[in-house]
């Protein structure tokens, strides 16, 4: 069969599966006073769509910040802007002052649902296709085969088409950031990672590699050359999309400054109920929370993220590979997830965005990390423990001190998200199946080299094992070996 | 040329893509759900609280039970286990029931009982005959058969969607038709039996059995010119079919023997005026869209619940009685029978005249919900992934029958499933049959890939362009009238490409497409006068 079949093919099945889903529940529903993120978003509409953009950020008579006030960058507004006019032209309830709190009907429902369609369909799934055709390597069958794994993952379709949310959008702007990089259009990826900057602020998580990446690729082709001619296009690439984004917001420095700290939420604490980090799981120790100033925690936390990504950022400075540039998002969005300030349960998907750019590498990890990071939904400590164990592998860390937590972590009684995804235990063992058939024919195939499916001891372990994979991809004469060694561009 | 069966143990690949369906299945537990949903939980009641005589006397709701007892049956022991999710559902006095415990139950039911179908899907794509050399998994015909009929839209749509249990029932048929493809007849008979005691519209089917077990098992040689050689007859095998058969309806209407005319009154489709049934139309889609039409607009006539239907006289074109379409039907599938009995050429030959049974009373039978054309897609499956004129009829026939499932789902929630599905059907059938047959020569005519493509225009106009326009008000039947009207006609071609072609049957094919043609000339000018009236008179006369 043609590639093109089976891309469409799977490209089908993901969007039947993301409908199925929607058709179920979403959080909040019928909750009041608060509702949940539906209601969020909802709301956002309502606001952007009926007050001047000054007062968007501000708590004021008409704009009431306790009730899901606006706490994303402005991108999203717009976002939410540009919805609401949809939504005022279908039925003006739907957005009107004050008068629409809380409100829901099926038909409302299905125009919600619809809009994360679209914004899937425009931005997230393009990228992943295109990433999956022209950025991994092997056959077409095993890029097909990354495709379905990739577009399937249950965590994302779960957050955006269950629980309502709009991640899609900021995960697919940062996802065509990667592939322009990786096509070596390093300008174009710059301008789409500031968007996704510009929608979702956890979008940090995975902004040390593009900087690091694109500052090392300058480097690399000389400071007093092409290198600096790159890195000023780069630079006024990301100052004027900036620059854009905030221009409504730039005229008031104190407006400007608002937006920042609706943004950032210093307030909220160290971390919220039962995620699977560091600090959660410390807490069964050490109450971290009542020994600290609030501000030391803050310095705590981002001396530990920093000192936590530092290792691959230092690598991929001084070798910007695109391969070393993937492994560095896997890392340094874990890192965040796992030390960082404030986090919440659905930044897992932040991490899980670049594991799925592994899929086609280093399959069984990746694989086992997005399972767990599903079930992480159910059981907290699981979760933690595999990402934990994931950047154990990736980043040569000083192993003795987090597997004391580890096994600490697991005594503690696994904390249960509210799980009204009614579709999770379908998706995930839907997920299971199919990556279960992939594997099966990976294996009897003998596509892979088996070295990949050998459970790393310790990390630098994992590094040995990719060497000896690298090598024997190199002596095998194959046209796999390219992407290690950063040639990918050329080749792509 | 050298073939081998496929192995029982190399099917790795089954497993997943069944298990992946089902889990797929389970996603549109909350979707949307027809009436026919209350049809069984009212069954589920009925079966459970009341005693074995009153099943089919029982009608304080309208949707009185009328199927087979066998089904009653099933409907019983599924209420054992309805009891554990929801017993309020198992009132019979709970008319219109619905709660999040009943939705879940016969959401599940339906997809833990497609595990017959399941099962006869393996035995199917067991009794495929695979090419020597070794292809890879993605072009086996094993694995192209099995993805056509676990993946099958219709299936989806009528059984997950709209709701039913006719995964159930194919199950049987596959695993009947299955054994009947390894030579084991008398446990296909046995399996037709049970299927027909579980819902009489495979009686359709049946003239194919018959011709075929008597003339393929009862008779044991041929003469060499493939006559049947009458000395051979085999009157023990005769009795054991007939044994078989009896003993099956005999353990089904056992139970009911003394009321047994209430009961075949129940199942007989033609019911007074108030039944669920349509009154007489030789215009196959035409009388299909008054169904739609009865069924599902909200026409303003006190007289009309969703579902119910009243017998209509057309006010210019005759009105046919049950008898002249009987006549029709049989006629249509005449000169297969004769076939069928003149040379028998194995159990593909059978399959293909139990194709041109269902086709045929599909289009000129007494009242056919436009889901009986899965009675025809699903045994095609078979021959279309070995045969490669059966391939191109199996994509004509698939694509315009599925597609006139369509009007089934009309609320906009389930709108992007239906295309979303029927879409990846379309594009799996479509590029797996190619690469299967990939030798020189072409699966469609020109005109029939024109037609096809042109079905995409009358969806758009159908589902976007139509209901949006102001004709929605005055005409709001009208998509379901043109699509109808364009589907039959691809039915109808498929009906006379699967005509069996030797020198005896030519000359009824050439005749039977003479009446075909009338037919549909006669179809546009029932539909023309369909639209003038509503113009005119802007209802039904």
């Amino acid at each position: 069969m043609q590639t093109w079949s089976l891309v469409s093919i799977c490209v089908l099945l993901a969007l039947v599966v993301r409908w199925g889903v929607s058709l179920n529940s979403y959080s909040g529903a019928g909750k009041p006073p608060m509702f949940g993120d539906y209601e969020a978003q909802r709301h956002w509409q309502e606001v952007t769509y009926n007050l001047p953009l000054q007062e968007w950020y501000f708590n004021t008579t008409e704009n009431d910040l306790m009730y899901w006030g606006l706490d994303y960058p402005p991108l999203t507004a717009y976002h939410s802007l540009i919805c609401a006019y949809v939504a005022k032209s279908i039925n003006p309830e739907w957005v009107e002052l004050h008068k629409s709190r809380g409100y829901e009907s099926p038909k409302h429902k299905l125009f919600m649902r619809a809009t994360v369609l679209v914004a899937d369909l425009i931005l997230f799934i393009p990228a992943v296709v295109l990433y999956c055709l022209y950025l991994t390597d092997g056959s077409s069958r095993k890029k097909v085969s990354t495709l379905f794994c990739f577009l399937l993952y249950p965590g994302l379709i779960l957050i955006d088409y269950g629980h309502f949310q709009y991640n899609g959008v900021s995960l697919g702007l940062a996802l065509w950031g990667v592939l322009a990089l990786g096509l070596g259009w390093d300008a174009l990826g710059s301008l789409a990672f500031c968007l996704a900057l510009n929608y979702k602020q956890m979008e940090l998580y995975h902004a040390l590699p593009f900087f690091c990446y694109l500052l090392g690729k300058s480097v690399q082709l000389g400071l007093m050359g092409r290198g600096l001619f790159l890195l000023v296009r780069i630079a006024s690439t990301v100052l004027g999309t900036f620059a854009l984004c905030w221009l409504p917001f730039l005229s008031d420095p104190d407006h400007a400054m608002q937006v920042v700290r609706r943004i950032f939420p210093v307030a909220r604490g160290l971390f919220e109920d039962k995620v699977a980090n560091t600090w959660c799981s410390l807490n069964v120790l050490v109450k971290v929370r009542y020994i600290l100033s609030s501000d030391s925690q803050i310095y705590l936390s981002l001396a530990c993220t920093l000192l936590a990504v530092l290792p691959s950022c230092v690598r991929l400075l001084t070798k910007p590979t695109f391969w070393q540039f993937k492994l560095a998002l896997a890392n340094s969005s874990l890192a965040f997830f796992l030390f960082s300030y404030q986090v919440h349960e659905k930044s897992i998907l932040l991490v899980a965005l670049p594991v799925c750019l592994l899929l086609n590498d280093l399959p069984l990890v990746a694989i086992w990390f997005l399972h767990a990071s599903t079930f992480r939904g159910l059981t907290a400590c699981a979760g933690w423990f595999e990402a934990m164990w994931f950047t154990v592998a990736l980043s040569k860390h000083d192993t003795e001190d987090m597997k004391h937590d580890a096994s600490v972590s697991e005594g503690r009684s696994a904390g249960a998200l509210r799980c009204d995804l009614a579709g999770l235990p379908v998706l995930q063992h839907l997920f299971t199946v199919s990556t279960g058939a992939l594997f099966r024919g990976y294996l009897e195939t003998g596509s892979l080299p088996q070295a990949a499916f050998l459970p790393p001891q310790t990390g630098p372990g994992l590094d040995r094992e990719m060497e000896v994979l690298h090598q024997r991809r190199g002596h095998g004469g194959s046209e796999l070996c390219d992407c290690r060694s950063g040639s990918s561009i050329t080749s792509a | 040329t050298v073939t081998v069966m496929a192995a029982a143990g190399s099917c790795s690949w089954f497993p997943p893509l069944a298990l992946g369906v089902s889990l797929l299945k389970c996603l549109f537990i909350n979707a949307y759900h027809s009436t026919d949903f209350e049809v069984h939980r009212n069954w589920l009641a009925i079966t459970h609280s009341l005693p074995v005589s009153r099943w089919y006397h029982e009608n304080s709701s309208v949707w009185t039970l009328d199927y087979p007892p066998l089904f009653a049956w099933f409907q019983w022991s599924l209420s054992h286990v309805a009891q554990h999710f929801d017993s309020n559902m198992l009132r019979v006095e709970n008319l219109d029931y619905v709660s999040p415990g009943a939705v879940l139950f016969q959401r599940l039911s339906v997809v833990f009982t497609d595990g017959v179908f399941i099962y006869g899907a393996t035995e199917c794509c067991r009794c495929v005959q695979e090419p020597k050399e070794q292809r890879d998994v993605l072009s086996r015909p094993s694995f192209v058969l099995a993805v056509l009929l676990l993946w099958n839209f219709g299936l989806l749509v009528v059984d997950h969607l709209h709701f039913q249990y006719n995964g159930f029932l194919f199950g049987f048929l596959l695993l009947s038709l299955a054994k009947h493809l390894q030579h084991r007849h008398l446990q296909g008979a046995l399996l037709f039996s049970i299927l027909l005691n579980l819902k009489h519209i495979y009686l359709y089917m049946a003239p194919a059995y018959g011709v075929y077990l008597l003339r393929s098992y009862c008779f044991t040689q041929d003469h060499r010119d493939g006559s049947v050689r009458w000395s051979s007859f085999s009157p023990l095998r005769l009795l054991a079919l007939g044994a078989i058969v009896t003993s099956v309806c005999a353990l089904s209407f056992g139970p009911f023997v003394a009321m047994v005319r209430t009961v075949l009154s129940r199942l007989s489709p033609l019911r007074g005026p108030l039944s669920r049934l349509l009154g007489p139309k030789l215009l196959v889609p035409v009388q299909r869209v008054h169904l739609k039409l009865l069924e599902e607009a909200e026409l303003p006539r006190a007289s009309m619940t969703g579902g119910l239907v009243q017998e209509f006289h057309h006010s210019v074109l005759p009105s046919v009685t049950p008898s002249v379409t009987l006549v029709c039907t049989l006629l249509s599938i005449l000169p297969a029978l004769l076939s069928l009995w003149g040379g028998p050429r194995g159990p593909r030959a059978f399959l293909r005249v139990l194709l041109i049974c269902s086709l045929g009373s599909f289009l000129f039978g007494w009242h056919v919900h436009e889901k009986a054309v899965l009675l025809a897609i699903l045994p095609l499956s078979i021959l279309a992934v070995q045969n490669r004129e059966d391939a191109g009829t199996f994509l004509v026939l698939t694509t315009t029958g599925h597609y006139s499932l369509f009007p089934l789902l009309f609320t906009p929630a389930e709108f992007p499933i239906k295309v979303l599905l029927m879409l990846m059907f379309t594009i799996y059938s479509f590029t797996a049959l190619r690469k299967l047959h990939s030798g020189p020569g072409r699966l469609l005519r020109p005109l029939e890939y024109a037609y096809l493509l042109g079905l995409n225009a009358v969806a758009i106009t159908c589902e976007v362009a139509l209901p949006l326009s102001p004709w929605q008000q005055t005409l709001p039947f009208l998509p379901l009238l043109v699509t109808s009207v364009y589907c039959s006609v691809g039915v109808c071609h498929s009906f006379l490409l699967t005509q069996p072609s030797n020198d005896f049957t030519n000359i009824v094919t050439c005749e039977l497409n003479t009446l075909m043609n009338v037919f549909i000339i006669f179809e546009e000018y029932g539909t023309l006068q369909l639209i003038i009236e509503i113009c005119l008179f802007g209802r039904f006369s």
